[in-house]
């Protein structure tokens, strides 16, 4: 949504407020209109080569995979973030490309294959090892090192796109006229309290 | 809506700043029909552009973190985050201050219409009858020169005007003023009220500045818990949106944006005549003649631009024979804790924003203890709930689950609005190790010498973080909490807040009845020069356990009263 079409609806609420009323409609209206989501094309890297834009993908997948609830980070844009900051910071695109020619080498020592062309198994047993702190080694650190920033990244941006928010479960960001917590919700926490 | 004046204009008074004292100020005089100039040294501000309030975090390519994702490398441009209305930050573009070497201080400062009120955190509580005698009570400090009962008044007309949330309590650490309704608590609060219950810790309606019913043409508020944004309907105090704008209304204000206060000119007898001022878009010396002026730039501003009021009247700065302008300076004690509360795993959602900001606090409790470990106290602010997903939300859940797939989603899902945090903030007392004065090697880009500051806290202090820290832990535990953060050695200075990051620094113009310990009279007045006053925090003469907007301007509307008084009467 362009910034002139947002500064419109807030005038126009603007307006609603000053003419007297309190325009409960006019303020959904605009979060409403501001929840749209910007429409991708084809997407062309712009820091990682085909190659590594792959990777980094496959990557996503496995830390934010789709479920029944939400098609997960790739088709979140998690990668096409990533990739945008990475273009613009040559010390974050250097922990990605690094990260990443990384992975293959170890996968190509350990099972003659690059990250993206090993088996789904042989993914998974190498992010079981690199995906934990208690598995640090001289052989593995860089590896460790590497998924914390990637998980991180892509967990980010997730939940900040409109499929990770709802699947969290946030139901905010919108105007009510009273605030009321429902009360299965407070029965909920207080049967579960020590207080 | 404005007149075009002549630069030979002699204006009423010129205020300089419009934060929370000048806006008071400008708005009660222009009601009263006196003709205003107000400086500011940023731009203009426009809410419907500016204020990014209802922006989910996608609708920015960088989601908040900064381009390149400087945010993850400690260089996020934006101090309290994108989407905080926050204009400035602890560091100005060409507007530099120096700390002494050995020192720690940061200093954030707003250079826009409104300043920090903008993006404040909307805590407006009164000081209590013994804030105003605290060396009578313990010997440390200085008492004001005023009382509770004086000002009161001014807290009656300052929080019906601008809405304050609130519940009546009796409690002598936290006085009743004129409240609107506090919406009721949030899930993880309820459980703080049950859990402070059973340790005897008061917990009680939040006192906020934000407007539950319509006041004075500003809707309620539609509990988006985005204040920190700044508010498009107004419906939180800004000075900007509260007073600046409805004051340039009456047609008796001329706004005067970009232009940096740089001296007070004074004319042979001593008395101010003229604002000099830095215009910063021509980049050119002006001049704003005046009958009065008041300053209020921001405590340590205002002592910045005294002391470089030199004359031959005033050699040490204007109003300043005193030597006291830039000493006193306090900020607020600040400590954090916080835990996750297992209870409130896997809660069933819904919306829980409200306001922006907790809906109960802790008021000071301890006032009347016979034994303390420190002198004066603290309150505390809860933070918990459900909140906007952002860079970082979950960036414990990263580092303490670890994993990927699954398992870390599930644990993202079920620890999300589980963790409950306390803010302490507490009372400083004045030591001779606390100060800014002008640094005599550097200036900023317009010319201007710029502060030097010193701040050491002392074992009083140190020993309140400790104190915190334990009040915390105690909460949390009865929660159900598990505290993993280690214990600070609070007492090698370790944990406590640096000064200045609460954003609570004051006292550096400070008032009194004794010329020759304060800079101010009792109505903020300069003892030395009868035209000049002094509007903003810089008068507190103590820095008590509840943050100072509400009090700026509730004794920036009883100063601006008084000044218009001695007007009529000649005086000044």
């Amino acid at each position: 949504m362009s910034d002139t079409s947002r500064r419109e609806l807030l005038q126009a609420i603007a307006l609603s407020f000053t003419a007297g009323g309190w325009s409960l409609e006019a303020a959904q209206h605009v979060h409403k209109m501001a929840a749209q989501e910007k429409a991708l094309g084809p997407y062309k890297p712009k820091a990682f080569t085909v190659h590594e834009y792959k990777t980094l993908e496959k990557l996503a997948g496995l830390i934010v995979p789709p479920d029944e609830k939400s098609p997960g980070a790739v088709a979140s844009g998690s990668c096409e973030f990533i990739d945008l900051l990475a273009s613009q910071n040559p010390e974050l695109a250097a922990i990605y490309t690094g990260g990443i020619a990384w992975l293959d080498r170890t996968m190509l020592s350990r099972y003659s294959t690059d990250f993206v062309g090993a088996k789904p198994d042989q993914q998974t047993a190498l992010l079981d090892l690199i995906a934990y702190r208690k598995n640090e080694s001289p052989e593995l650190g860089p590896g460790i090192h590497f998924f914390a920033w990637a998980r991180r990244m892509v967990v980010d941006a997730y939940y900040t796109s409109p499929a990770g928010i709802q699947d969290v479960g946030y139901m905010g960001n919108t105007a009510v006229s009273k605030f009321e917590i429902p009360q299965a919700v407070i029965d909920y926490a207080l049967k579960r309290s020590p207080v | 809506m404005f007149q075009i004046t002549p630069r030979s204009q002699v204006y009423d008074v010129v205020v300089i700043g419009s934060g929370a004292g000048g806006g008071t100020v400008t708005k009660v005089l222009a009601d009263l029909g006196v003709n205003v100039a107000l400086l500011e040294a940023g731009p203009m501000i426009d809410p419907a552009k500016d204020f990014k309030e209802h922006m989910w975090p996608y609708q920015v390519p960088h989601r908040g973190i900064g381009d390149g994702g400087a945010g993850y490398f400690g260089r996020n441009p934006f101090p309290f985050g994108y989407f905080s209305t926050a204009s400035g930050g602890w560091q100005l573009k060409g507007e530099p201050y120096t700390v002494a070497p050995g020192n720690k201080f940061e200093w954030f400062r707003s250079r826009v219409v409104g300043g920090r009120t903008n993006h404040f955190g909307r805590i407006a509580l009164r000081f209590a009858d013994y804030d105003f005698a605290p060396y009578s009570q313990d010997g440390l400090g200085a008492d004001w020169p005023i009382t509770y009962d004086e000002l009161a008044p001014f807290y009656d007309k300052a929080e019906s005007f601008i809405g304050v949330t609130g519940s009546k309590e009796g409690i002598r650490s936290a006085p009743d003023g004129i409240f609107q309704e506090c919406p009721p608590p949030r899930v993880h609060e309820m459980l703080v009220q049950r859990a402070t219950k059973k340790l005897n810790i008061p917990c009680i309606a939040s006192r906020l500045a934000i407007i539950t019913k319509a006041t004075n043409g500003r809707p309620a508020c539609h509990y988006c818990a985005q204040c920190g944004r700044g508010c498009v309907t107004a419906s939180n105090y800004s000075s900007s949106q509260v007073q600046v704008f409805p004051a340039m209304k009456t047609g008796r204000v001329k706004l005067f944006t970009n232009a940096m206060a740089r001296e007070l000119v004074t004319d042979g007898s001593g008395k101010v005549t003229a604002v000099a001022y830095v215009d910063k878009a021509t980049r050119t010396e002006k001049q704003i003649r005046c009958r009065s002026v008041v300053v209020a730039c921001g405590a340590c501003e205002s002592a910045r631009l005294l002391l470089n009021s030199k004359s031959a009247s005033h050699p040490n700065g204007i109003a300043n024979g005193s030597g006291h302008v830039g000493r006193n300076m306090t900020d607020s004690v600040g400590y954090s804790l916080g835990a996750h509360i297992p209870a409130l795993d896997g809660l069933p959602r819904h919306n829980s924003d409200g306001m922006g900001g907790m809906h109960v606090y802790i008021p000071w409790w301890l006032w009347d203890a016979k034994q303390k470990e420190f002198p004066r106290g603290y309150h505390v602010e809860i933070g918990g709930g459900f909140h906007m997903p952002g860079i970082g939300s979950f960036a414990a859940e990263c580092r303490e689950h670890e994993g990927y797939g699954k398992g870390l989603k599930d644990a993202i899902y079920n620890r999300y609005g589980a963790n409950v945090s306390f803010s302490g903030r507490g009372e400083q007392i004045p030591n001779e190790h606390t100060f800014c004065e002008i640094d005599p090697d550097v200036v900023d880009q317009y010319g201007i010498p710029v502060l030097r500051f010193h701040f050491q806290w002392t074992d009083h202090e140190l020993r309140q973080a400790r104190h915190m820290h334990e009040t915390f832990q105690s909460i949390l535990e009865t929660l159900g909490g598990t505290v993993t953060k280690p214990k600070a050695d609070f007492m090698a200075g370790e944990g406590i807040s640096t000064g200045g990051q609460i954003i609570h620094e004051l006292g550096t113009v400070r008032m009194g009845n004794d010329p020759s310990t304060s800079v101010l009279n009792k109505y903020c007045q300069a003892h030395e020069v009868k035209n000049l006053f002094v509007a903003d925090a810089a008068p507190f003469v103590s820095n008590p356990d509840k943050n100072p907007t509400l009090t700026i301007i509730a004794n920036a509307w009883r100063t601006a009263e008084y000044l218009a008084e001695e007007m009529r009467k000649g005086n000044v």
